[in-house]
């Protein structure tokens, strides 16, 4: 168990939510996306929190706790807007969102 | 490296985790993908325990499974028809996609392996105390107390937010 191995989880972590992100044609499927990437980064908050600084320093693990948070209030206001999404489009495909489209 | 029962157990959290995380993204079933994102989660809240941050284990625990992915599930709820269950997915786009986050993974694991400062680091396994007590001291009277206030804050402006937003609209 070195900081390598938590390392390389997080990037696995974060490839897999670009990936979602990039690919997936429904607005619930990138907001797990994003959860992954986000994830991924509290995860390397709390692993150099624990291999990196000192013992008794615990900053990396609060500020995975704000980034907990600031995840929570972006899932909400993300559901929200799909939600008025799907009553204005019918419909919660990105592409099919183009109002806006030149 | 000798296997005791401890890597045992952190080799089996990562592989739940990557595993599972890699169904949330391949799966065509958008609530089998919400129910498997919850095991990552769990296996991510497991890693944080090998990572000594109980505190932080049990808010993901609670935060995430009980917060954001019962959120996911009504949203999937509320606005998928049974038709809709099924993400759709281009081609192209898969290809491109799988492209550019398969360069990434390889730029990342490269820097991973290649950084001189990160080698070498493991866990001595020296027991520290519980932390709930420090970062209840470094948040409420310690350096944290102002971030702590404009998070608060901020999510009291996300909750009025998301409910001004997805509340129906009344026209006078």
């Amino acid at each position: 168990m070195s900081l390598q191995n938590y390392l390389v989880i997080s990037a696995i972590l974060f490839t897999l939510g670009i990936f979602a992100v990039l690919t997936r044609r429904n607005a619930i499927s990138i907001l797990m996306g994003i959860e992954l990437i986000l994830n991924s980064c509290n995860l390397n908050f709390a692993a150099f929190s624990r291999f990196v600084t000192p013992p008794e320093n615990i900053d990396g693990q609060i500020i995975a706790i704000f980034g907990i948070v600031l995840a929570a209030a972006e899932a909400a206001v993300f559901l929200a807007i799909i939600l008025a999404i799907y009553r204005e489009f019918g419909s919660i495909r990105p592409n099919e969102v183009d109002t806006l489209k030149g | 490296m000798e296997f005791t029962l401890k890597s045992l157990i952190f080799y089996g959290f990562a592989l739940l985790t990557v595993t599972s995380g890699i169904v949330v993204v391949t799966v065509r079933n958008i609530v089998h993908a919400a129910f498997s994102l919850m095991v990552t989660l769990f296996g991510v809240a497991g890693l944080y325990v090998f990572l000594q941050a109980d505190f932080l284990a049990a808010t993901q625990v609670i935060v995430y499974v009980g917060g954001i992915l019962v959120l996911i599930l009504f949203g999937v709820m509320m606005t998928s028809d049974r038709l809709e269950m099924r993400i759709h997915i281009e081609r192209g786009q898969l290809l491109l996609g799988g492209t550019i986050a398969l360069a990434l993974l390889m730029l990342l694991l490269t820097i991973i392996a290649k950084t001189p400062q990160w080698k070498n680091i493991v866990d001595e396994g020296e027991q520290l105390q519980p932390t709930t007590e420090r970062i209840g001291n470094l948040i409420l009277n310690g350096q944290f107390l102002l971030p702590f206030e404009v998070v608060s804050v901020l999510l009291l402006v996300a909750l009025i937010g998301a409910a001004l937003i997805s509340r129906k609209e009344v026209r006078d």
